[in-house]
């Protein structure tokens, strides 16, 4: 379990990142289905968060009462969940090609029940952030100082369920529970801004009481700082709104459809999409 | 029979009970906690009640995270609402991972009256059938509804307990000996059998002292639990009697009728018939008006069973 460190070491979160990364492309393609641009966004918030130090967990101790909880709303991205997860220790990475085969704990989206860290079987959008609260509040009543993080889509705040939660965060002052939107621009068919404009997202979220901070998603650095802050919130949840590049960082080689939205990329893409990803300086 | 309690105050109070003997259970409400009587618990554990407001997806997805942390959750609202409003959160945020969530739909069936069929639970059952895992009870007064709650609170698995707005009459003045998934026969009888559940069980009994008077012996199953469904009770009233009369305030399909006709079916078929509500909405009304428009009375149930019973 990682302890809260005060000296992170950005290098090596960003090396922790490009596996990660090529976990995410390799699984989707030996799947031949899934989503591996809506998983590659948000890959540094994920990484900040369970190598970071921010998140307290046990892989050999899934249940432990008093870890942290990270639940993955934005369900598709099942892909970035399972190799964090990997990563992480809960389970062998030789799983990670079994994604979406039969009899694999790695189904399309998560399954609580069949794999240990999942917190929450999500894939359907809009209800990981009531989850977050049902957790904040037993874990409140229980004593534990456990913190809760809920990562959306930005498609996803199309739901009105997230607007329920985000109003009854609110009413029970829920600073131990943090939202992270995904803010990749895009949804199932085209620009989040086109499909239903929710900008400016931010003082939305400020409207309905939360603690808001806007950052580059992609960028470590601000990633970790962010989490930080989050964790100094009192009397109220916090959001953090983490603009990020759907597929960041091969959108290069997506040029025929930036989108790329719930399907892997060939062998050849993904062998180029790889090497990029190894080879880059950060 | 004397008229008791109705089932959504009983199931207040059982809940109440519930409360003082197990900190681990909490209370989940969508601002409607004074008609659906968690207010019972609500006055004497405060910090174990949540209202969410008037939302019932939140509703609905707060008390399966309280649940996947490890706490007993009980949630209550209207029965058309907490099973249409959040059908979805109910089967991928409960149903799915197998939470123990226990899902409360008061203000079941048409017998509101006055307040209409925005209002009126008429698929709630066949709804909450239709998730995997889920156990489906529906209690027929005052006393079965106390010992419902505490047998579904014996279980670690997700359930819908139905419970209606009306005062209903007493059955089981001495107390109700209740099994989760275990039919209750209130009076046997060789000719047929009426299954009922809810209010109807009540209707069920005046039928066949009416049809006694005819020379018609019935036996009479309380079949609160419509899933699981006791089929051996199915099958020994299917071998007995040979007939069956199913009752149910709910629309015919997919409710204690169906449940009960797939077990005919496929265990024994017999000739059966149904008293439920026909594929329509009710209206606003006078509970008794309406249970009479809507062909939910005891004379229904007579006239059925005379049906089933012309020579063929």
């Amino acid at each position: 379990m990682p302890a809260t460190t005060p000296t992170v070491n950005l290098a090596d979160l960003k090396a922790k990142a490009k596996v990660i990364r090529k976990e995410i492309i390799e699984s989707t393609t030996t799947a031949g289905s899934g989503h591996p641009t809506s998983s590659l966004s948000g890959v540094e918030i994920a990484t900040a968060l369970y190598f970071g130090g921010i998140l307290r967990y046990k892989p050999k101790e899934p249940h432990w009462p008093q870890r942290d909880r990270f639940i993955l709303s934005k369900g598709h991205a099942a892909p970035l969940l399972y190799a964090v997860l990997a990563e992480a220790g809960y389970f062998s990475p030789e799983l990670l090609p079994t994604l979406r085969k039969l009899d694999s704990p790695l189904e399309g989206h998560p399954n609580m029940r069949r794999l240990p860290g999942v917190e929450a079987s999500t894939g359907s959008l809009g209800q990981g952030l009531s989850l977050g609260i049902g957790h904040a509040l037993a874990t409140r009543m229980d004593g534990y100082d456990s913190r809760v993080y809920v990562m959306m889509g930005d498609g996803e705040q199309d739901e009105g369920q997230v607007w329920e939660a985000a109003m009854a965060a609110k009413k029970f002052q829920l600073d131990h529970l943090t939202g992270i939107v995904d803010q990749n621009g895009y949804q199932q068919t085209g620009h989040t801004a086109e499909v239903l404009d929710l900008n400016p997202l931010a003082p939305r979220w400020e409207a309905f009481g939360w603690a808001t901070r806007e950052i580059n998603g992609n960028d470590m650095a601000e990633a970790l700082d962010a989490l930080n802050w989050a964790r100094q919130v009192k009397g109220r949840p916090s959001v953090i709104i983490a603009r990020t590049v759907k597929g960041y960082p091969i959108q290069n080689l997506l040029t025929k459809d930036p989108n790329h939205h719930g399907k892997p990329l060939t062998p050849e893409e993904a062998k180029a999409a790889i090497a990029e990803i190894m080879g880059a300086k950060d | 029979m004397k008229l008791g309690k109705s089932t959504r105050e009983a199931f207040g109070l059982a809940l109440a009970k519930l409360g003082a003997e197990h900190p681990d259970v909490v209370v989940l409400d969508g601002d409607v906690h004074n008609s659906t009587r968690t207010d019972f618990f609500a006055k004497k554990f405060p910090e174990r009640f949540f209202n969410v407001g008037i939302a019932e997806s939140d509703l609905v997805g707060v008390a399966a995270g309280m649940a996947a942390s490890g706490k007993r959750a009980w949630l209550a609202s209207f029965a058309c609402f907490i099973t249409c409003n959040a059908y979805d959160q109910l089967r991928m945020s409960v149903a799915f991972p197998a939470l123990d969530v226990k899902v409360v739909g008061t203000h079941a069936g048409i017998s509101i009256g006055e307040d209409g069929p925005s209002q009126m639970g008429i698929e709630d059952v066949s709804l909450a059938c239709s998730l995997p895992g889920f156990t489906v009870v529906v209690p027929a007064d005052e006393p079965s509804m106390l010992e419902a709650v505490p047998a579904l609170a014996r279980t670690k698995t997700p359930a819908y307990l139905r419970a209606g707005r009306p005062n209903v009459p007493v059955i089981y003045e001495k107390g109700c000996p209740f099994q989760l998934g275990k039919a209750i026969q209130l009076r046997d009888g060789k000719d047929v059998t009426i299954i009922a559940n809810g209010l109807m069980v009540s209707a069920a009994l005046e039928a066949a002292e009416q049809l006694a008077g005819q020379g018609i012996q019935a036996r009479v199953l309380d079949m609160h639990t419509v899933k699981p469904l006791d089929d051996a009770a199915v099958l020994a009233a299917a071998r007995d009697t040979g007939r069956i009369v199913v009752a149910e305030e709910h629309l015919l399909h997919g409710g204690l009728g169906s449940a009960v006709a797939m077990s005919a079916a496929r265990q024994q078929p017999v000739p059966m018939r149904f008293v439920a509500i026909r594929d329509t909405f009710a209206e606003s009304g006078p509970p008794e008006a309406l249970l009479k428009k809507y062909g939910l009375t005891a004379a229904d149930i007579v006239r059925e069973v005379k049906e089933l019973a012309r020579p063929r």
